[in-house]
């Protein structure tokens, strides 16, 4: 959360002051190149005492946050680094106690060496891909939407409704995540509605189906074909990667999709108020109708601030723990085990941090590669 | 929800501990004690902390109580950074985990009359040979009976289940369209109790071999199998309750296989449930039960031992046990205090006398993902996705994996 203003700030509003000043630009292109070659003349001429006092005043006053950021970030990140090439049993000094050295054996248990730490990865690794897969367009979209809807000039009540769509980002995840499972019990408030409509609810949490195979089921195929099931990947046999997201998982998904809509609906807002309002008049005097305005003009503007959503929800998503903590440690049939809560009860429950901090690690690794293929993705195309 | 950024709050937990004290500091001589619990609500934290306070003026040592929100993880922080509590609560789950790696000052001889707690908790807590550790209390699995349902379905004293058979029998008579006969939590816990009866078990006698894929394992999970496929018995989340105290206390279910702890729980949420506990019925293997306890662990690096001992010495006294087992109701781990739970509090006869026949929780460090494995097995068993077979044999390949290791 800490890192978020600043990050919104710079990339929710492209190019911040200039945009809003500016007259309207090209809606994909990139800042002009005013401010790339437009430095003023002093600064350009050579190294002065001036320029050098600048740089330690700089550092002086970043310091506070630097040593933050290397005390509580990467020390201890090299410090779990570290621990990830040990047997450790977290008794003692991890540089000076009692431990193995082992190498590279933590990350090879966990992803070559046949076995239950490796199906226990691998089962988390598909529970999160469809986590993913699930919430990171629901929680876009609906963002989005909701931004848009309180963004309207005409709303009544606008400050109201923002507060409650962010009010559930600021609600502390243990309430929130212990309602739900009053609500999702077999004879909780979610059934009894979808009884009115002659619906029978299943027991959500306990469900381990998953929806594709339950998909499968309901066109006929109750048992899988041969290659799927003979088939397997890193310890998974290829029905079990295909499973879809268990009944459970969906609920948790739901959760986190309400919790953190409010959140990103404020990012889009941003990006949404830095739209000039002359771009959208000019636009609806040249006849175009509502749908060609959000289509032709709103949308490609807010294509930072999607890429932002997205992205920090990739990363967010990769490390669901809190709601898995609370409300299911990993049941039914550990279809809600993520690999951060892996991580946690390897170390804490096992008593095997070397393990848990390769988890870490490789989740670390998955996450900057889905990442840097995202941002490929949305990379803007100059033409 | 904020994502948690695990990966920095996990290692800046180990950074801070670090920082706070130093990786390697010598135990310093102090005259403070701090004891941490793991509560089970105001009434054990008072009740320690009464205790506690007539040993420190008796003594005039300080000590501090405190009551950990998550004593496992607590714990691993306070020895991570060379600063555990003095004393504290220890499973015999983590007890192993601690022993293997010195972070137990063993002092089980220097008890008075340490021969009189229970030889199955004496087992929970020797290792290499020597009592590290003293148990404070414990419990056993029993069955319990709602027995307005019992007499609704006809049933006397003399139906009591004695046998398996015996227990299917009351079970499918008590089984109608509104409770389920016998409802128990679907984990290893009171499977592993079955298993017991049933004269099998995870691990040998002496904890170095799995013993998992047994004839015997097997005849016990079919017996439970058949008997939750014919719907007189159930898994707790079956039937859409948390765990076996909720399932009978909702009356969903008839009877329930649970510890002491259902009391309380029995007490405070469901008081009017008429019920009564009796030993669980003997399998093929004669009686079983499990026994869950805890002992008052002492840091190898606590910096004074003499005191704490001492203070283990005053928790563990008969006096001491028999307070704290009217003010939250832990049954005293003296054996030579069998006769006194028996008539002061009847309707715990049965789970002290479990004691006597029981086994305790597995011990081997890093059996928790095999167990929590297990559970996945049972559920898919139950479900139809398993057979008993399939899934004692995965426990096995799993267990020996890590016993191997």
């Amino acid at each position: 959360m800490s890192q978020t203003p600043p990050l919104s700030s710079a990339a929710v509003g492209g190019a911040g002051p200039e945009r809003s000043s500016a007259p309207p630009r090209q809606s994909t292109g990139r800042p002009s190149g005013q401010s790339a070659s437009g430095r003023p003349a002093w600064r350009r001429s050579g190294r002065s005492a001036a320029r050098a006092g600048e740089n330690r005043v700089g550092w002086l006053f970043a310091a506070p946050a630097v040593a933050v950021m290397v005390i509580f970030i990467l020390v201890p990140v090299g410090m779990a680094l570290w621990v990830s090439f040990l047997e450790w049993n977290g008794q003692s000094s991890p540089f000076t106690g009692n431990y193995t050295f082992v190498g590279f054996d933590n990350y090879t248990r966990l992803l070559t060496t046949e076995g239950l730490l490796q199906r226990d990865f691998m089962t988390s690794v598909r529970n999160t891909m469809y986590y993913v897969l699930l919430w990171v367009p629901l929680v876009t979209v609906l963002s989005f939407g909701l931004a848009l809807v309180v963004n309207q000039r005409v709303l009544k009540g606008r400050s109201f409704f923002r507060t409650v769509f962010y009010f559930p980002s600021v609600t502390s995840s243990v309430a929130i995540s212990i309602t739900f499972l009053f609500l999702f019990q077999g004879s909780g408030v979610v059934n009894t509605i979808l009884g009115w409509f002659g619906v029978d609810g299943p027991q959500w949490f306990t469900d381990s189906r998953g929806l594709i195979h339950l998909l499968f089921s309901a066109l006929g195929m109750d048992s899988p074909p041969g290659f799927l099931k003979d088939n397997s990947l890193g310890g998974l046999s290829l029905w079990d990667w295909l499973s879809g997201p268990s009944v459970a998982m969906c609920t948790i998904i739901a959760l986190t999709v309400w919790t953190t809509s409010g959140m990103f609906m404020l990012f889009f807002l941003a990006g949404l108020q830095n739209i000039p309002v002359e771009i959208e008049e000019a636009a609806e005097v040249d006849g175009a109708t509502p749908w060609q305005r959000f289509r032709s003009v709103t949308l490609p503007l807010m294509r930072r601030s999607i890429t932002l959503v997205v992205t920090l929800a990739l990363i967010g998503s990769w490390q669901v723990f809190d709601q898995v903590y609370i409300m299911s440690q990993g049941s039914p049939a550990k279809t809600t085990l993520t690999p951060a809560y892996l991580s946690y009860t390897r170390s804490f429950g096992d008593g095997q941090f070397g393990v848990g901090a390769a988890v870490a690690f490789v989740l670390f690794a998955i996450i900057v590669v889905l990442t840097v293929i995202q941002r490929w993705f949305s990379r803007e195309r100059d033409a | 929800m904020r994502p948690r950024r695990l990966l920095p709050a996990l290692m800046s937990a180990v950074v801070l501990a670090g920082c706070g004290s130093g990786f390697d500091d010598e135990p310093e001589q102090t005259d403070e004690l701090t004891v941490m619990i793991g509560s089970s609500g105001e009434a054990e934290t008072a009740a320690v902390e009464a205790a506690v306070q007539r040993w420190s003026e008796e003594s005039g040592i300080s000590v501090e109580v405190i009551p950990a929100q998550d004593l496992n993880q607590q714990l691993g922080q306070g020895f991570a950074g060379g600063n555990p509590p003095d004393i504290f609560y220890l499973g015999p789950d983590r007890f192993r985990q601690y022993a293997e790696g010195g972070s137990l000052y063993p002092y089980g001889d220097q008890i008075t009359d340490y021969e009189d707690f229970y030889p199955a908790l004496r087992d929970s807590y020797t290792y290499d040979g020597e009592l590290y550790c003293v148990p404070k209390d414990f419990g056993t699995h029993a069955l319990v009976i709602n027995v307005d349902m019992w007499e609704a379905a006809g049933l006397t004293e003399d139906d009591i289940p004695t046998t398996w058979e015996e227990l299917t029998e009351v079970a499918t008579r008590l089984t109608n369209e509104d409770h389920i006969g016998l409802a128990f939590t679907g984990d290893y816990n009171p499977v592993g109790t079955f298993m017991l009866a049933g004269g099998g078990w995870f691990l040998n006698e002496d904890n170095t071999a799995v013993t998992a894929d047994t004839p015997e394992n097997l005849a016990t999970l079919e017996y439970l199998n058949t008997n939750i496929q014919a719907g007189i018995f159930a898994f707790a989340t079956s039937i859409d309750t948390g765990w076996g105290g909720e399932a009978f206390g909702t009356g969903a279910a008839a009877m329930t296989v649970e510890g002491p702890w259902i009391i309380g729980a029995l007490n405070n949420d469901f008081p009017d449930i008429n019920w009564r506990v009796v030993e669980m019925p003997a399998g093929p293997g004669g009686q079983g039960t499990t026994v869950f306890s805890n002992c008052w662990g002492i840091a190898a690096n606590s910096g004074n031992h003499e005191a704490a001992v001492d203070l283990v010495d005053h928790l563990v006294s008969p006096e001491e046990q028999q307070a704290f087992a009217e003010a939250f109701g832990a049954l005293p781990s003296r054996s030579s205090l069998e006769s006194w739970v028996a008539s002061e509090f009847p309707e715990q006869a049965a789970f002290s006398a479990g004691v006597r026949y029981a086994r305790g929780p597995v011990p081997v460090v890093g059996f928790d993902s095999v167990l929590a494995d297990f559970n996945t097995g049972l559920e898919a068993m139950v479900a139809g996705g398993a057979t008993p077979q399939e899934v004692l044999a995965q426990l096995q390949r799993n267990g020996e994996e890590v016993l191997t290791q």
